[in-house]
């Protein structure tokens, strides 16, 4: 399910702190790769580098085909490799959208052809996003996708939504849904609440989500059918995910770090760096994320990387497009804003960025183990960075990290075998 | 030469004085307000002489950039600015490359070329005026972005009622109407609160925006929570919103008949205010617009002021010097 450029496999020696929270492993080691394979695990060297399995992102706009100027293959698997990732999943809402066995043919084959890291794509529920009549799923998992998804928007259509599982659980993939219902969430630019109140824009409330998380989770429940929720932002559909997991719903979620670390606050900028869909909301939600994140409720981080051209977000914020950039961002954004605060564990964060999101579409986990293929990723935890224009892979440039400082710098990362980033 | 300080390792050249602009009511001081207020009544008094024009602004240009329809602002702007003398260049979005698709920043790029003192800007969306800020180095005066702020509606309504009541502290304002699509009940509310009056919004449940208790009043439904202010401030209702389907409320009668400002809800005594343009008949009867009581006339007139006094602030930042008010009349 995944794809990417077949090359040499690379032998180096890594020591460092090893850290593997699924192997329990933490430790000062030294890894020997060999040919791209971890061949030997001994004991050795220091803590001034942190290694981990590599990061794995189950949501990724890589605007290949159609917006070309804002990402492609080969720019954003970049970003990727440079954000510590080893594998990506890429979403179907590009233009063409991928809801044929022959679109996505040609985004797998540029893949071998061109991306730096394992790259899977996921294809849409509907024909087109449309919300109207379900693609050839069956076909589609035989061509290569690694689920499927509407992703952008919602399967209003109750009807179909559980046509959708029948269906896709034949195809023997997951269900990812955005969950949003469009007529609460309509005309809304941000979190209905005190800070829209006050500023004027129209409000997409939280109800908006959560309505839809528990239709969806009901759904799956009457159907016995696994259903990934993506970037959940409410307490509300935490709390509906919560219940829906006690009842037994093979049910999965992300979340994705803006939404681990900011509030609506942050729309007081006007900012249109801050606008993405679910929007930003209020401090309980941002707790109640979090706190799902901890107890494993949430399993996956999800950067939900969305690039747009710089002149779509240089208008004012109700102008512009929903999304901002994350891959090269995500860790140091957390490890800042969660980890040296106190909010969450090291082992947590490592654990939801890589081993969870995998289990997610069961894909290989990346893991520290003799004779398993070397994904890792080497951290300096001590590392401040300033968040620069200039200093992206990604061809955009919108992320809500601009100017600032962050500490946690990915120094080096080794996706199946080869070294991606150094 | 400019003098250098070492700062950290680097030698900088001071910092310029900060560039201020009128953006949202939000960003101002109390101070701030008092001496706007107290600038525009210097220059009411100018305002009765034959020859009403002032030097004050001579050879400074200030842009009218206009992306919505608007009589009195735009208007008021004009005319003030022309009254301080000051050169003045006004942009509608018809018949401009507005509206063959240029960006804000681009048309801002293109007048801040011009090397304009202040720019005036309406537009319908949030945040319009920040941008501008940010593309140009002119002063921004906010005369209206979307539903977010409309500060110089909030100052000439100040402006009109220390004028009528001889007070602003103390007062109790009800403002009536479509509060969620209000850029003037937002600025009004936050400058009256800032000012040490009490403001209830009331409208319609679906037009109170949930939360809005945050502006620092009180909010309700009830229509006879008008009865002990001293002002009813009754908002435009924009006919659009009571259209069948629309659904904020079942209907323009129904509207009409439980939020209508009426003589039946209405003590004399009680002064009645309006932004315009008013829907006679919608939100507020002909007979009360239309009462001695009504404050719409004085608002119109307090605009003029009021907006000289902002463009003279922002240019000049300091109090009227007397020789402004007493001033060479210029032709």
């Amino acid at each position: 399910m995944l794809f990417w450029k077949n090359g040499s496999r690379d032998s180096l020696t890594l020591e460092g702190r090893v850290i593997d929270p699924t192997e329990g492993i933490d430790a000062c080691l030294k890894l020997t790769i060999e040919n791209g394979v971890i061949a030997r695990i001994e004991p050795g060297g220091d803590a001034r580098y942190t290694i981990a399995p590599a990061f794995v992102d189950p949501h990724v706009h890589l605007r290949t085909p159609g917006r070309e100027d804002e990402e492609t293959l080969v720019s954003g698997t970049a970003a990727a490799a440079a954000g510590g990732y080893c594998a990506i999943l890429a979403m179907p809402n590009t233009d063409p959208v991928v809801d044929s066995a022959a679109t996505l043919g040609s985004l797998v084959e540029a893949a071998r052809a061109e991306a730096e890291i394992p790259t899977g794509f996921l294809a849409a529920i509907t024909k087109g996003e449309g919300g109207a009549e379900l693609t050839e799923m069956a076909e589609l998992a035989d061509a290569g996708a690694a689920g499927f998804t509407d992703d952008g928007r919602p399967v209003v259509s109750a009807g179909l939504m559980r046509r959708a599982l029948q269906y896709g659980g034949f195809a023997g993939r997951r269900i990812a849904l955005h969950c949003e219902e469009p007529t609460l969430s309509k005309g809304g630019h941000m979190h209905e609440g005190a800070v829209s109140a006050e500023l004027g824009f129209g409000g997409y409330p939280s109800v908006g989500e959560s309505v839809m998380v528990e239709r969806d989770l009901a759904l799956a429940r009457y159907e016995d059918q696994p259903l990934h929720l993506l970037h959940l932002s409410a307490a509300q559909s935490v709390a509906a995910l919560r219940a829906a997991l006690d009842a037994g719903v093979e049910a999965t979620a992300e979340v994705t770090p803006h939404h681990l670390c900011l509030t609506d606050e942050a729309v007081r900028s006007l900012d249109a760096n801050v606008k993405m869909n679910p929007p930003l909301r209020a401090r309980e939600d941002r707790l109640a994320l979090l706190d799902a994140l901890k107890d494993g409720t949430i399993g996956a981080i999800a950067t939900d990387h969305a690039p747009h051209a710089r002149h779509e977000k240089e208008v004012p914020f109700e102008a512009a497009p929903f999304g901002v950039t994350g891959l090269e961002t995500a860790f140091a954004a957390l490890y800042t804003n969660l980890v040296q605060t106190g909010l969450l564990d090291l082992d947590t964060l490592l654990e939801r960025m890589s081993a969870g999101p995998a289990r997610v579409y069961r894909l290989e986990r990346p893991r520290v183990a003799t004779g398993a293929p070397a994904n890792l990723v080497v951290l300096d935890l001590d590392m401040a960075w300033r968040v620069e224009e200039d200093g992206f892979r990604s061809r955009s440039v919108n992320s809500w990290l601009l100017g600032q400082t962050l500490k946690g710098k990915v120094r080096m990362t080794v996706a199946a075998g080869k070294v991606v980033h150094s | 030469m400019p003098e250098l300080r070492v700062i950290g390792e680097e030698m900088r050249p001071p910092a310029p004085p900060e560039r201020r602009h009128l953006i949202s009511i939000k960003d101002l001081a109390r101070e701030d307000v008092e001496r706007l207020l107290a600038i525009a009544r210097t220059f009411e008094s100018s305002l009765d002489r034959e020859v009403k024009k002032l030097p004050a602004l001579k050879g400074r240009l200030v842009v009218n950039l206009f992306y919505e329809s608007s009589t009195r602002t735009s208007s008021s702007f004009e005319l003030a600015a022309k009254r301080l003398s000051a050169d003045t260049m006004s942009i509608k979005s018809a018949g401009s490359s507005m509206d063959k698709g240029e960006s804000l920043k681009d048309t801002a790029l293109t007048l801040g070329a011009y090397d304009p003192d202040v720019i005036v800007i309406r537009h319908p969306q949030i945040g319009a005026p920040h941008l501008v800020a940010r593309a140009t180095r002119a002063h921004v005066v906010n005369a209206g972005d979307g539903k977010h702020q409309h500060p110089t509606q909030a100052l000439l309504d100040l402006y009109t009622i220390r004028a009528e009541l001889g007070r602003i502290e103390g007062l109790h304002v009800a403002i009536v109407g479509d509060v969620m699509h209000s850029r003037v009940a937002r600025s009004l509310t936050q400058a009256l609160t800032l000012m040490g009056a009490s403001v209830t919004l009331v409208g319609p449940p679906a037009l109170l925006p949930r939360d809005v208790e945050v502006l620092g009043c009180d909010a309700t439904t009830d229509i006879r929570a008008i009865a002990d202010a001293n002002i009813v401030y009754v908002l435009r209702m924009q006919r659009e919103r009571m259209e069948a389907g629309a659904n904020y409320v079942p209907s323009l009668r129904e509207y009409a008949a439980r939020w209508g400002i009426t003589p039946e809800r209405v003590r004399p005594g009680q002064k009645v205010m309006h932004p315009g343009p008013m829907n006679r008949g919608v939100e507020i009867d002909p007979r009360v617009a239309d009462h001695r009581d009504a404050l719409i006339e004085s608002q119109v007139r307090a605009g003029l002021v009021t907006r000289m006094a902002v463009l003279y602030d922002l240019l000049t930042s300091g109090p009227v010097p007397v020789q402004v008010a007493a001033a060479v009349e210029v032709a």
